[in-house]
């Protein structure tokens, strides 16, 4: 392989800072450094101007009142802030029982594990085969306890889109309070929070081309819900969220989600013509299985399996790209993704799963070097298979019976 | 930080060689911070700032313990203070360290209060209102006697004092990178290994389960950076800034102002006194017009116009707190302006003090 930096296509793990961000949060970094909190001089004021400003951007790209948006220092801590402050603020009027979805972020799923630890019940419920949950098993899992549901609007790593209309109704009818990650949504689907019945979201800049370290949390205002604060000191942000505003993080973030709201339709247009160059390329490829619905899914995801390839040798022959095998929280453990392993999927099919991402800097030329890339690496390691001789054969391996060592 | 702000991207998690690039500048980032400390890296936990590591030390560390007492100074940051309050509701004793008039803690107070029930102790390094450095060595042989772990916040003495973690006999301490001169949205926890800590956000179970989270990467590389910068210079800056603020604080006793923790030891940058009878907000909005930025309070509650909880800890009455005015120096300050500062000091001083004698 030759020198050059293999192609970037995980833009679902991080995307790069567009350069426009970067400019933006420069000058906060040298010339501008004022602390937001700071009323009595210009210093404080110019970074209090870019901190509201910003959180304009944020609140304009999902439709809500810049009141309604609180930082954070990313979505893991924003999903923690939803999911602790608002069971820990209503269990006692509601109870103590949890919904959520078995596909969801880890930063989700350790959340509602650590509030088991402290006497909290949970359902984790199993989407259907496609990746979406069914609103016929989300409605039975309700109990009149269930104080808090969490359900992801994009998933991470098939990125298959759940129908949070019909999820929130079901919510506002059993006096649920909803909270939404889509960390992975913005700049990807149009998100309008004056029509969605959400009462908590949670969004991160560096999914969306802003600078890592930055986040935020929708609160709703009408009807108000209320969260117990998590981090606790100078009661900045309305004693939701204590802690110096970064202000270079949070122009950069603005910046981010304005380009994403101007941007969004065309860009999505694009990546999901060269999505779909990417899909009918692989889908030449036998024995290939697309994880998740095509239909309810973001255009920046491809997820597929390939049939009969050992998913650690086929990353290692593939390292002219660079993607995941899973989300990229979890791709340090060779398990095998416990998002496809909801969805049915069989450990073999599990391990032999590729997450594409594309994002605004991918090009066509990039889609039709990683579609030859994976045609001819595949080749290659079924050739070196004898389970894959075996099925050519016409052998039916789920009837063979293994002899044991 | 530049470069990690630009199209590098990469996730500190992913396997690819845009993530182990990422991975390598902040483990190398972690190297360099923990040196400045003289720790190993791994006792070196990232977080969003200083206000996430305080509030991670305290939450964090009772979380493992048996709810006893928690004992804090009456001098700490809220966000050491309020956390601490909060472990009332989970069964904790909350008690408070008395401090002297100069700003600095009682040790016999704390050794009084201290007995083996005492889970956690956690006092700040410095005040970031006087600058009145704490007996953290001191406390840290009692508290050690009594078997109760202590926690310090560092973050306004790191960059300004020599900080090290050994000889502070301390358990867990605070540093902050954007008051070093680093970017705002990072900070750190030095941790004693044998501290059993839980952690304060869950997820994707990073920096070892202890803080979840992606790696805000281009913040950590330039708090590393700070960090080194601030090791370098410390020993110049000190002396300078030193003989800045002593020359501020012969004007200042010109114009009969008071000088809070003037006799203990104290940062060499900061310089937090009042006139009295002339309320601080007001002369902080003169000077501002003046062109010079100084603050009634600390920066996080100086929207709030009540007096400042360690200058009534330090037992001044609240007419004399409410004159209160904070001068910290940087390192792009001069003698020129500690003069010019001075003069328009005494301007406003006179303008207002006629204003008063008018009203009255």
């Amino acid at each position: 392989m030759s020198d050059r930096k293999p192609i970037y296509l995980d833009y679902s793990a991080t995307t790069p800072v567009d350069p426009r961000v970067a400019q933006k949060m420069i000058p906060f970094l040298t010339e501008d450094y004022g602390n937001p909190a700071s009323r009595s001089h210009p210093y404080g004021w110019t970074a209090e101007k870019a901190v509201e400003n910003a959180r304009e951007e944020v609140a304009k790209l999902v439709n809500a009142d810049p009141r309604e948006i609180v930082w954070t220092s990313g979505a893991t801590e924003s999903n923690n802030l939803a999911i602790k402050g608002a069971a820990h603020f209503y269990a006692e009027g509601k109870g103590k029982h949890i919904i959520t979805a078995a596909t969801e972020h880890k930063a989700v799923l350790d959340t509602v594990r650590e509030l088991e630890r402290e006497g909290y019940e949970a359902t984790y419920l199993q989407p259907e085969a496609d990746g979406l949950i069914a609103i016929e098993k989300f409605k039975a899992a309700i109990r009149p306890d269930t104080v808090l549901a969490s359900i992801m609007l994009v998933n991470n790593e098939i990125g298959v889109i759940q129908d949070i209309e019909a999820l929130g109704n079901v919510c506002r009818a059993n006096n649920v309070i909803f909270h939404v990650d889509a960390a992975q949504a913005t700049g990807k689907v149009v998100i309008d929070l004056e029509k969605l019945p959400v009462d908590l979201m949670s969004f991160s800049a560096h999914k969306t081309y802003g600078p890592k370290g930055i986040g935020a949390l929708y609160v709703r205002r009408k009807p108000r819900i209320r969260i117990e604060a998590q981090m606790h000191g100078g009661g900045h942000e309305r004693g939701m969220r204590s802690g110096t505003l970064a202000t270079h993080q949070i122009a950069g973030m603005g910046e981010a989600f304005r380009i994403a709201r101007e941007e969004m339709a065309s860009e999505n247009e694009r990546i999901r013509m060269l999505r779909d160059r990417l899909l009918h390329g692989l889908l030449d490829i036998e024995e290939t299985y697309v994880n998740g619905d095509l239909d309810h899914r973001v255009p920046h995801n491809l997820n597929v399996s390939f049939n009969f390839v050992e998913g650690e040798s086929l990353i290692m022959a593939i390292k002219g790209i660079a993607v995941s095998s899973g989300s990229a929280c979890t791709s340090a453990s060779l398990e095998p993704s416990y998002v496809l392993r909801a969805l049915g999927r069989s450990d073999e099919l599990a391990h032999s799963s590729i997450r594409f991402s594309i994002g605004r800097f991918t090009t066509e030329a990039d889609v039709d070097y990683t579609i030859d890339l994976l045609k001819s690496k595949i080749d290659k390691l079924r050739e070196l298979s004898p389970l894959w001789e075996m099925f050519k054969d016409g052998i039916d391996l789920s009837k063979v019976e293994w002899a044991e060592h | 930080m530049l470069p990690w702000l630009s199209k590098t991207a990469g996730n500190a998690t992913s396997r690819h060689i845009y993530g182990r690039n990422v991975r390598d500048a902040v483990e190398a980032a972690r190297k360099q911070i923990a040196e400045c400390v003289g720790v190993q890296a791994s006792q070196v936990v990232f977080t969003s700032g200083g206000t996430e590591a305080n509030n991670f030390a305290v939450k964090g560390i009772t979380a493992n313990l048996t709810p006893t007492q928690i004992l804090v100074s009456a001098i700490e940051h809220p966000c050491v203070s309020r956390p601490a309050q909060s472990l009332a509701w989970h069964d904790w004793q909350v008690q408070s360290i008395k401090t002297n008039a100069q700003g600095v803690i009682d040790l016999a107070d704390a050794e009084e209060k201290l007995n083996t029930r005492t889970g956690l102790v956690s006092v700040m390094l410095a005040n970031n209102e006087t600058g009145a450095i704490q007996p953290i060595a001191e406390l840290a042989a009692l508290t050690r006697y009594k078997g109760a772990l202590l926690h310090t916040d560092a973050v306004q003495a790191f960059g300004k004092l020599a900080v090290n973690f050994e000889t502070l006999g301390v358990h867990a301490m605070t540093i902050s990178s954007h008051k070093i001169g680093g970017p705002v949205g990072v900070g750190a926890l030095i941790l004693d290994k044998r501290v059993d800590i839980g952690p304060l956000l869950h997820g994707g179970g990073q920096e070892r389960g202890l803080r979840s989270g992606t790696e805000n990467v281009a913040g950590i590389v330039g708090f590393a950076e700070a960090c080194k910068l601030a090791t370098e210079t410390l020993k110049t800056r000190s002396l300078a800034q030193t003989k800045l603020r002593n020359g501020l604080e012969v004007g200042l006793q010109g114009l009969d102002a008071v000088i809070f923790g003037q006799q203990a030891e104290r940062l060499p940058n900061t310089s937090f006194f009042a006139i009295p009878n002339i309320e601080g907000e007001t002369l902080v909005t003169a000077l501002d017009k003046a062109g010079y930025a100084v603050a009634s309070g600390s920066a996080c509650s100086s929207d709030s116009t009540e007096p400042s909880h360690v200058l009534l800890a330090m037992g001044v009455d609240s007419d004399l707190a409410r004159s209160a005015i904070r001068v910290s120096l940087g390192e792009s300050n001069s003698e020129s302006e500690v003069q010019g500062f001075l003069k328009a000091l005494q301007q406003e001083v006179k303008r207002l003090k006629g204003l008063n004698a008018v009203a009255a």
